[in-house]
């Protein structure tokens, strides 16, 4: 009898089938929020890697995610980008698109980056092409085929280049880079992709002082046109760029509030800065 | 900085120096080998036999099923052992076509049916032999069939992200499945003897020296057409994209590009090359049987792009060429002894030039061009200047 319902509300004369319904893709952030992670549980072989996890993140905002090695950090950013499926919960970007029925490449679309941990760029194009396949553009094969730079996009790469301050390397292999370097192309590779929320993984590893101080300034630069989430363990950088902090502590949300507030909160003491002093 | 034309851009395919050379070291040789073979009486010095020419016609399909592989495992990373069975595909189309038009010269003197039918007892035409006597129809075939073949296959394949050796092995099982199917008589392909005595294509003696040199310069003119096209290809957005998923797909993932789409398309492209050489192939050699299919000529494929070097094109042309000019010379001199020579040369090849001839070359001429520098101050200074001129 149900089942009778179900196809009699889908063979309703005045509306149209649901699968033909065009799918919405434009973000709706009406209320100012651009990421909303609720009761999100991921199990690996019964070991809870998130377990009903929420979380918000507001438009425009700066957020450092912490945690012990094993807090779930990366593993939220793989279901988010689609990289992961989860067993329970939801994940929304802006009220209406539901990223767990997305793939990889249409999240990306959709305009949420990310940076791996590890930097991965492409060695065997110079700088410049990497940023040129990353760019916000058409990304169908056909398309591919006879694609050409536009005017506006040589600007946009012009500006990334400037930003990252990878000109002058603009025509080198990026196989060539030193490591920092590659962190920032990677930076760079986001960038042209012009998302709204930027998932970045550990951005300043491997980097000297001089280069972690540039890239706090970067992502400060960066927040408010873009959300922003980062994933960091360095944290003498995360209270550098922090606005607002989340700790993670095995798979859910231990506390989340300022720098200051979370250095004073006795839970966070026990398991995560305890471990430092 | 102002740039005008950037590198992804690239311009006019012709303007590629290694591009034009090879073309025209490619269209030179072509026209030569076929005046000299229907110009010269067959005293004369300078006749190139008939014979030779046909050899020249097969490498040549070699080259461009060689061509086909590299796109696929040198640029995309995806060593396919199961191109025979495009190239085989293809063949067997043209060999259709080609037996339907032996007419009543057959053994049997059939009209319609083949030998091997009328030797079967069949009375009719079964239903995919039907049209395969109109020649635009059958090379029509010659092209769809593969590429529905390499299209299913690889949307099955990439769709679930089979990589590496899992994708080598089911390849082989294609080609193998393929072949055990094609020796089956109830299929009507001409079971284990092929297709062969074939008597003329579109009216035209397949025995004649002219239309061997016509068959010859086709297949010269499709491996150039091909070479240009893969270039075109490789060069675009589309080719860097390939390299990119050679690298690290995933992260390409990432940038927004459904990967698999793109694998699924070089793949066609790919099993569309084989097709055409496959089905350039057999009238050159005069006969199609299933032993095309057998795993081990698609695994040879894969050694002469190794030897001639993957990832360049024009490397896996010269690669199937002088291995294949080898192999005939060896195996005539000491034909037992082919397959070591093969094996010990696959060998030699991976352990001294991990790049192959095309590599070797490069470094030869990047280690000249060096000493040159250092011999002159001037020139270098013009060569940086070149350099710079060709990036803007």
């Amino acid at each position: 009898m149900n089942n009778l319902d179900k196809v009699r509300g889908t063979m309703r004369r005045d509306k149209v089938w649901p699968f033909l319904m065009p799918k919405q893709r434009k973000v709706d952030i009406s209320h100012d929020i651009i990421l909303y992670i609720e009761g999100l549980t991921v199990a690996f072989d019964g070991f809870k890697a998130l377990n009903d996890l929420n979380l918000y993140i507001k438009q425009g905002e700066l957020r450092c995610l912490i945690g012990a090695n094993g807090a779930g950090k990366t593993t939220l950013m793989d279901v988010i980008t689609g990289k992961t499926r989860c067993d329970s919960g939801s994940a929304y970007f802006g009220q209406n698109i539901n990223l767990l029925e997305e793939s990889e490449p249409d999240i990306v679309n959709l305009g949420i980056g990310r940076k791996f941990q590890k930097p991965t760029v492409f060695e065997s194009h110079t700088v410049y092409d990497n940023l040129a396949l990353s760019l916000k553009d058409n990304k169908s094969v056909w398309y591919s085929l006879t694609a050409k730079i536009s005017a506006e996009q040589q600007d946009r790469i012009d500006s990334v280049l400037d930003t990252v301050s990878l000109t002058k390397e603009r025509f080198m292999l990026a196989g060539a880079l030193s490591h920092g370097q590659k962190q920032w192309l990677e930076i760079g590779m986001l960038l042209a992709s012009q998302p709204r929320l930027l998932l970045i993984d550990e951005p300043v590893a491997g980097m000297t002082a001089d280069e972690t101080e540039r890239t706090a300034e970067l992502l400060q630069e960066l927040a408010g046109e873009h959300t922003v989430i980062v994933v960091e363990h360095d944290m003498e950088f995360v209270r550098s760029i922090a606005r607002t902090v989340t700790v993670l502590h095995q798979g859910s949300v231990l506390a989340e509030g300022s720098m200051h507030d979370i250095q004073n909160n006795p839970d966070v003491i026990e398991v995560y800065l305890g471990d430092e002093a | 900085m102002q740039i005008k034309r950037e590198s992804l851009l690239q311009g006019a395919i012709l303007g590629s120096p290694i591009c034009r050379r090879f073309l025209l070291i490619l269209g030179v040789s072509t026209v030569i080998a076929s005046l000299c073979n229907l110009l010269f009486p067959p005293e004369s010095f300078f006749h190139v036999s008939t014979f030779s020419i046909t050899l020249m016609g097969k490498y040549l399909c070699y080259a461009l099923l060689a061509l086909s592989v590299d796109v696929i495992w040198g640029y995309c990373g995806i060593l396919s052992l199961g191109h025979g069975a495009f190239f085989s595909l293809g063949g067997y189309a043209m060999g259709m076509y080609l037996m339907r038009q032996i007419g009543e010269r057959g053994v049997y003197g059939h009209p319609t049916l083949p030998d091997f039918m009328v030797f079967l007892d069949w009375d009719a035409l079964p239903w995919y032999w039907m049209g395969m006597d109109n020649f635009g129809f059958a090379m029509l075939m010659a092209l769809v069939v593969p590429g529905i073949l390499a299209f299913v296959f690889g949307w099955l394949a990439f769709r679930s992200r089979v990589t590496g050796v899992y994708l080598s092995i089911i390849t082989q099982a294609l080609t193998y499945a393929l072949m055990l199917a094609f020796f089956r008589n109830e299929m009507g392909f001409g079971g284990n003897n092929g297709m062969t005595d074939f008597k003329d294509i579109l009216g035209f003696d397949l025995q004649s020296d002219t239309t061997r040199v016509v068959l010859f310069a086709t297949t010269a003119f499709m491996l150039g057409l091909a070479y240009i096209c893969s270039h075109y290809i490789m060069s675009s957005r589309f080719g860097k994209l390939i390299v990119c998923v050679r690298d690290a797909e995933t992260r390409t993932r990432f940038m927004g590009y459904k990967t698999e789409r793109f694998k699924v398309w070089l793949f066609v492209y790919s099993a569309l090359l084989a097709a055409i050489a496959g089905a350039l192939f057999v009238p050159q050699v005069g006969i199609i049987n299933p032993g095309e299919f057998h795993p081990l000529n698609s695994i040879e494929v894969v050694v002469w792009v190794a030897v001639g070097g993957r990832g360049t094109l024009y490397g896996a042309i010269i690669g199937a060429i002088l291995v294949n000019f080898a192999k005939t010379r060896f195996t005539a001199i000491m034909p037992e002894g082919w397959l070591f020579g093969l094996g010990a040369l696959f060998v030699v090849v991976t352990v001294f030039f991990p790049e192959g001839i095309a590599g070797y070359m490069k470094k030869i001429r990047a280690k000249f061009k060096k000493k040159s520098d250092v011999d002159d101050n001037q020139n270098s200074t013009d060569n940086k200047l070149k350099l710079a001129q060709e990036r803007t």
